[in-house]
């Protein structure tokens, strides 16, 4: 899978849930959605090999 | 998991309400909840015209397509820092979404009027960015209600903006500022508007969602100048909490606005303006004289030549 992230771009080869894929990235629930093939998507979802994933952060600084 | 309302695969799981919703479901669920906050909590009345403080980021943006969706017909106002990029891709979208809402959008330049960003205003006025640009931000907003006969201004502060601050405030025991942080602020005819937050009780996360699912082209660039180190680890703590208890960000605040009440403050009015003030100018109007600047504060206007806005609501 091809993962974006604040502007990198990472591949992932083993297929995994998005709760998993956070925890991978050390990221939480609570301050990044996770968009799968350009659908927003819930942490029990699983991520195949070939799906384009993008993380967004949804906390602001001020 | 599945849509709690319709059983369709669901987009996001919402713990704090233990449901998971599709996002039509979520759309309509999110929409509700500001049309309750505005009601329950009397943010617009009948008679109310208001007006959106718009940045180009998810919140305000997303509030300024909720409240014409819901029928709250609001026209918007824009400052313009002069922070290169970002202003301008900034301003872009606002003009798309007000182009989009068939709305009018002020646009207040700060360059224009200072002939400096509000860096330098800033490093003039021997201010952090951040206090310079909100002294300005609070003049101009207050500024184009007074002049052009908005009564209420509507910001896009959410509920992670709030709890933070009031984090804060607790912390330290700034007492002063306690009452500041509900989601009415009360004007004073012909001096002060009144201010509200309809998305008080709406996360991040949610704003962020909205806006993805109803296509809202916002920016998701960080003004270079905002990222304030506290009031980001506020979050980041008050997210574990809400992690390991869903729901605690809503109870903190909703019980913060069942106990506080508005405190009445002295103030004198700035002599030129009548912007209240601690002595006899406000500090708009000393800096403007500091720069030597004279005449009206100008505000572009874009859009909606078609309407007779302000209009009065009728809800
Ligand atoms: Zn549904
Ligand atoms: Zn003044």
């Amino acid at each position: 899978m091809r993962v974006e992230w604040d502007g990198r771009a990472l591949e992932l080869v083993k297929p995994m849930l998005v709760s998993k894929l956070l925890e991978h990235f050390s990221l939480s629930n609570e301050t990044h959605l996770v968009i799968v093939n350009g659908r927003l998507v819930t942490e029990d979802q699983k991520i195949g090999k070939d799906d384009e994933v993008k993380f967004v952060r949804v906390v602001s600084g001020g | 998991m599945k849509c709690r309302v319709c059983g369709q695969p669901a987009n996001i799981n919402l713990k704090a309400y233990n449901t998971a919703l599709c996002a039509e479901d979520f759309i309509s669920f999110l929409e509700n909840r500001v049309l309750h906050t505005i009601k329950k909590y009397h943010l617009i009345e009948d008679g109310d015209i208001p007006v959106v403080a718009v940045s180009g980021g998810k919140d305000s943006l997303s509030l300024w397509h909720i409240m014409n969706k819901l029928g709250y017909g609001a026209d918007g106002i824009y400052i313009h820092l002069g922070i290169g990029e970002y202003s301008d891709i900034s301003l872009t979208k606002i003009q798309h979404m007000a182009d989009t809402l068939k709305r009018k959008v002020y646009i207040f330049n700060v360059h224009d009027l200072f002939r400096k960003g509000i860096d330098e205003l800033a490093r003039a006025m021997r201010r952090p960015p951040c206090s310079a640009c909100g002294m300005v931000k609070r003049y101009i907003m207050n500024r184009v209600c007074i002049d052009k006969g908005y009564t209420v201004l509507v910001t896009g502060h959410n509920i992670d903006d709030e709890a933070s601050a009031l984090f804060g405030n607790l912390l330290y025991w700034k007492r002063e500022y306690l009452w500041k942080k509900n989601m009415v602020l009360h004007g004073i005819e012909g001096h002060l508007s009144k201010k509200v937050k309809p998305l008080f009780l709406c996360s991040e996360r949610e704003m962020a969602a909205y806006a993805i699912l109803c296509n809202i082209d916002y920016i998701y660039e960080e003004c270079p100048f905002s990222v304030d180190a506290k009031s980001l680890v506020y979050k980041g703590m008050l997210n574990k909490l809400e992690e390991l208890s869903p729901g605690t960000k809503i109870r903190f605040l909703k019980g913060y606005v069942k106990m506080v009440k508005e405190e009445v403050e002295e103030r004198d009015y700035c002599a030129i303006c009548g912007y209240p003030s601690y002595g006899g100018k406000c500090n708009f109007c000393r800096l403007l004289e500091r720069f030597k600047i004279q005449g009206n504060i100008y505000f572009e206007e874009h859009g909606a030549c078609n309407l007779d806005s302000p209009q009065r609501m009728v809800t």
